[in-house]
């Protein structure tokens, strides 16, 4: 339940402070960027995720270095990847989606 | 790959391998890795057969679902039983045995027990059913807590009255300080926590080196990070130097999250004590809500039974966890104890190092036993 995930922010939402939607492994979900707030981020950026959480600025080296090593630990990656792919922590009208706002952030 | 290479680099492992391999010279020293992370990657790549034999790698405490003792989980699925609740964890916790079962084993008793990703997916679940009570069992150490955090205060700015948090979070400290204290083991220094350290920062480990005279780096998940950190372990030693360092500085600051700890700070507050699978009662080591957030403390809504429920008699996790045996080493590892049966909680979690010796050490220490037959 450690594990921390690299994502890369795709869209920082409009009119939801903290929430951003980020890409892991090809797949987008919305997480909380709240914890890092001091150093605000810019989509592109890659950040390391735990529970719904970005914990992290990583750079694109370390996001790649970080989901590598994940990979080879098999299951354990699994089903964290399948755990994010079953968050959904605002309801799906607000998840920024393509059709409600396409300014990418 | 480009990147990835320089943390794999055969050539580069082996140059650390040999400089270890040097500074170690013919003494046997042990280093702890505290963190459930650093334990998975050492088995998961046979790190403890690449060392010499003379430094030797224990595993800490360092996995939160695995130190969460059996009367905790005992009040976890009180709470679950109770009618019109809608209980919630991470799906580490679920298969975590208490005295009488899992969470797993209440839901298939009739609890409705969810897991959850994330501790705002259980708010969610709250918003969208307010005629049932949501409560969200949270567990890990200041890597976790604040996300806990957030969320609190999030129900509370939104008047979520009917989501309570059943509150277990533990900080890093207090069991380095336990096992520096304790007769059993005589370490020679510590492998730091990687995620732990991002929040924390660098500060709270001081006491390791300036009260209990041994070294800590802080170190990243990769193979390279753990003989990195072996190696400046062993520099410190070698010229008599007892600091902390950092050797995942491409992650974790020195003043860690801020921001993270002053949430922390305006949600929770310590608890007089806690007890720890294996380690006992450690004064000031895990998290309660503040009173401010008591409407929302599943500890106040709820009847807890609060009972001290010893481990099973065969089960010696916490010897494991204190790192004064292998995995190994126990009675019932591997036969009475696997992943898909766990007796202990070290073989449910996947950072918890029965389950990583289990599932990928052992393949790696019997390899090694022939090439040493051979050799």
């Amino acid at each position: 339940m450690c594990l921390g995930i690299p994502g890369q922010v795709v869209q920082l939402l409009a009119g939801h402070e903290h929430l951003a939607k980020v890409d892991v492994s090809g797949v987008e979900r919305v997480v909380n960027v709240g914890l890092l707030e001091d150093e605000p981020l810019a989509v592109g950026d890659w950040v390391l995720i735990h529970v719904g959480f970005a914990m992290s600025r990583i750079d694109e080296e370390e996001a790649e270095v970080a989901l590598k090593s994940l990979q080879l630990l098999g299951q354990a990656y699994d089903d964290e990847l399948e755990a994010f792919w079953s968050t959904r922590i605002v309801k799906d009208h607000e998840a920024g989606g393509d059709r409600d706002d396409g300014s990418g952030g | 790959m480009r990147f990835v290479d320089e943390y794999r680099d055969p050539v580069a492992s082996r140059a650390l391998v040999r400089r270890i391999t040097e500074l170690a010279g013919d003494r046997h020293l042990k280093f702890m890795e505290i963190c459930g992370g650093h334990t998975h990657t050492i088995y998961r790549h046979g790190i403890e057969h690449l060392l010499p034999e003379n430094v030797e790698l224990v595993h800490g405490p360092g996995c939160p679902v695995c130190v969460i003792p059996m009367g905790r989980v005992d009040d976890a699925i009180a709470v679950a039983r109770t009618p019109g609740v809608v209980f919630t964890t991470f799906g580490d916790m679920m298969r975590v045995p208490g005295g009488d079962g899992s969470l797993l084993d209440a839901k298939a008793r009739g609890a409705d027990v969810r897991f959850v990703y994330s501790p705002l997916d259980a708010l969610r679940i709250a918003e969208e059913t307010p005629d049932r009570q949501v409560v969200f069992l949270a567990v890990g150490f200041e890597t976790t807590a604040p996300s806990t955090a957030v969320t609190l205060l999030q129900a509370q700015a939104r008047g979520v009255e009917n989501f309570s948090v059943l509150c277990n979070h533990v900080t890093i400290v207090p069991p380095i300080k336990a096992i520096l204290e304790s007769p059993d083991l005589r370490l020679d220094g510590f492998i730091g926590p990687g995620h732990v350290s991002t929040v924390v920062g660098q500060r709270p480990y001081r006491f390791v080196p300036e009260r209990y005279g041994k070294p800590l780096v802080t170190a990243g998940f990769e193979p390279l990070d753990i003989l990195e950190a072996v190696a400046m372990l062993l520099t410190q030693l070698a010229e008599g130097r007892c600091e902390v360092e950092n050797q995942y500085r491409r992650v974790v600051r020195e003043e860690g999250n801020p921001r993270a700890l002053a949430l922390l700070a305006e949600v929770f507050e310590l608890r007089p004590h806690f007890e720890w699978r294996g380690l006992g009662f450690i004064s000031q080591s895990a998290l309660r809500l503040r009173p401010e957030l008591a409407a929302f403390d599943a500890e106040a809504r709820y009847e807890l039974p609060g009972v001290r429920v010893a481990d099973p008699k065969a089960c010696q996790c916490g010897e494991v966890l204190k790192g004064v045996i292998k995995p190994w080493e126990c009675k019932v590892f591997g036969t009475a104890c696997t992943p898909e049966t766990p007796i202990g909680t070290c073989m449910v979690s996947s950072e918890g190092a029965c389950a990583a010796y289990y599932n990928f050490g052992r393949l790696h220490r019997s390899a090694a036993v022939v090439l040493s037959r051979r050799g």
